[in-house]
């Protein structure tokens, strides 16, 4: 392991949530980028690392926003709207119906700050009945020096509509210090189908704090895929589905990798409120001297519902925490709910399985850490998955 | 080949094997008898290099070297390979990587997959939800890919059904090279708890093992027709 750190503008670890968020100055004070052709090549690598392709092959629209700029937003497909959240505001009137509808205003500092000064966001639409192969990128990006990034974000996929949306989140290389708010509602309408993947690769001292609400109507899906390799400071997100429908479902799948110094506490939240609906939370989780609180909770609150949670985790540091809280919640009799969590080394047996095959401990560790994280992504570009399987790889030699 | 002489081993603080001495030679095969705990999967274990089998005394000698203390990946690499009865459930790890891994030679695991009727196994996790006969199938194909000279195979027939049977036993039979019958190369030593398997391999030596010792050694049919008629019990009289 290198001993050389790069020098962080470290913040007191006991500080109250509040003063964490007056600690930073408002994104609205940043300058923003007005063109791509500014970003710097170390910016470019890093923002490919988080699923954007500048090529836009394969994607049909594209938002990046930088601190509270957008730098560029441009969707070139039929059925499909993209444009910044503050536009959406001013054109659909009918858009007050799913402001702050699913994620509460008073919630927190967090999601206050956003309601009172709102830096942007992106507002994405599948019109009903559209169809689309190829995702819409998304990137929410941090540019400059101890900046508070205050976003709100809206995705509706209208009935019988299949979006895939791709949101990669960063900040500058050299940046040491951040902090991203992240509100998003998603609506997802009578059998429509929303597949949403984000990718965070922040910086070593950036605080994270997403808030997240999920409506899922009759025979809607909806699949999320979380995907964080490299480290942050603390990000702290709950997203939460709401199972509306009959025969909704909502899929979570988070891969974590948490480096030392690196909190997260993530879990995801499906409330299955319709007769018929499905829910599956699976999460991947690997510590190598950071904490990780691996949370999921369940609730059941209608007949013939199915539900199934998965918290795995490994720690393969001296220094590192693993907290899984699994938990399953039946209002009624006739819901099949279950859970797994398992935390701990890699087994030695499954090690000395593939030495007795002929790798090297060295390489049956790395074998068996990349098949745990291997979990199944659905709806990813070919490309963007081979890319997070390298970066899984990679995460092992991180150590 | 192999010459284990005078081994002691504790699992767990337990001591398991005591003075376990047993030669076996290039071609040669080896069938080892005895009840259920008797240290027969010890034995194996422990000259594989698996950890929690410690060896307190006497030492292990494969192709002159002394292996003794040496890594599992090490001894593979000498030419030891091994068929576990219960071989752990590799989550995310797919049988065609596996065999990747053993193979001496590019794409043969999957020929041999394919020879053998279990190519549909490849995309799956190595023995997740593997019933006892694949688990058995599996196991063997990857020794095949792998080519060791010497075989350890802990009960390669036990959770194999009768029509599986016969093929376990042919592909045990390529294995240790049965085919050859003029300068064989490839040894085995084979725990059987049931015997079946020698209707199928033809072993040269049978060794009976009871608390750790070895008891008796003959021709292997000639031990399990009298463990068969008499029951171990019998192997314990004889002791005395």
């Amino acid at each position: 392991m290198s001993t050389v750190k790069r020098k962080t503008q470290s913040k007191p670890m006991d500080m109250s949530e509040e003063t964490l968020l007056k600690s930073f100055k408002p994104a609205s004070d940043a300058p923003t980028l007005t063109s791509l052709a500014e970003l710097e090549e170390k910016e470019i690598k890093k923002l490919k690392n988080v699923g954007l392709d500048f090529s836009e092959h394969e994607r049909i629209g594209t938002y990046i926003q930088t601190n509270c700029g957008v730098a560029k937003c441009d969707c070139h497909m039929e059925g499909v709207e993209l444009m910044p959240i503050t536009e959406a505001l001013k054109k659909y009137d009918w858009l007050k119906d799913y402001w702050w509808k699913l994620v509460a205003k008073e919630k927190d500092v967090f999601t206050k700050e956003t309601a009172a000064h709102l830096d942007n966001g992106y507002f994405i639409r599948a019109l009903p009945g559209a169809k689309v192969v190829y995702p819409v990128q998304t990137c929410l990006y941090i540019r400059s020096e101890n900046v508070a990034q205050r976003v709100h974000n809206i995705v509706i996929a209208e009935e019988g509509s299949e979006l895939h949306v791709i949101t990669g989140c960063s900040t500058h290389p050299d940046l040491t210090s951040a902090l991203h708010i992240g509100v998003s509602e998603f609506y997802i309408k009578k059998g429509a189908k929303l597949v949403f993947t984000m990718i965070h690769n922040w910086g070593e001292n950036v605080y994270v704090r997403p808030r997240t609400g999920v409506l899922v109507e009759e025979d809607g899906v909806f699949l999320s895929n979380y995907v964080s390799l490299k480290g942050v400071k603390s990000v702290q997100t709950y997203p939460t589905a709401r199972l509306a429908g009959r025969r909704a479902l909502a899929r979570f799948n988070s891969v974590i990798v948490a480096p030392e110094g690196t909190v997260m506490d993530s879990g995801s939240r499906i409330i299955l409120d319709a007769p018929e609906t499905r829910g599956e939370i699976v999460s991947r989780t690997i510590s190598y001297g950071g904490k990780v609180i691996a949370r999921g909770h369940l609730v059941g609150n209608a007949p013939g519902i199915k539900a199934h949670l998965e918290c795995n985790g490994l720690i393969l540091a001296e220094n590192g925490v693993i907290h899984a809280i699994p938990e399953l919640e039946a209002h009624l009799a006739d819901v099949d709910m279950s859970h797994e969590a398992a935390v701990g080394k890699i087994a030695q047996d499954e090690i000395e399985y593939l030495m007795a095959r002929g790798l090297s401990e060295e390489d049956a560790t790395a074998t068996i850490v990349r098949g745990f994280l291997n979990v199944k992504i659905e709806g990813l570009p070919p490309e963007l998955d081979a890319e997070i399987q390298a970066a899984v790889a990679e995460s092992h030699k991180g150590i | 080949m192999l010459h284990i002489e005078d081994l002691w081993v504790d699992v767990h603080g337990k001591e398991v094997l005591k003075g376990i001495d047993l030669h076996i030679e290039k071609g040669e095969t080896h069938c080892l008898f005895g009840k259920n705990g008797s240290g027969k999967t010890t034995l194996l274990m422990t000259l594989m290099g698996f950890s929690g089998y410690k060896v307190k005394h006497g030492r292990i000698v494969f192709k002159g070297v002394d292996i003794t203390h040496l890594p599992v990946n090490e001894r593979a690499k000498l030419g030891l390979g091994i068929s576990l009865q219960r071989p752990p459930t590799l989550k995310g790890v797919k049988l065609k990587d596996m065999l990747k891994f053993c193979e001496s030679v590019p794409g043969l695991g999957k020929n041999l997959a394919i020879q053998y009727g279990f190519d549909s196994f490849l995309e799956r996790d190595v023995n997740l939800g593997f019933s006892g006969g694949e688990i058995k199938k599996s196991e063997l194909i990857q020794l095949l890919a792998q080519g060791p000279d010497f075989t350890l195979l802990d009960e390669p027939e036990s959770g194999v059904d009768i029509e599986n049977l016969h093929l376990i036993g042919e592909m045990i039979k390529k294995l240790l090279q049965k085919d050859v019958h003029r300068n064989r190369q490839k040894s085995g030593l084979i725990i059987t708890h049931t015997g079946f398997i020698l209707n199928y391999v033809a072993a040269d030596k049978g060794h009976v093992m009871m608390n750790g010792k070895m008891l008796c050694r003959g021709n292997p049919q000639e031990i399990f027709e009298g463990i068969q008629k008499y029951g171990y019990q019998e192997c314990m009289k004889c002791q005395l």
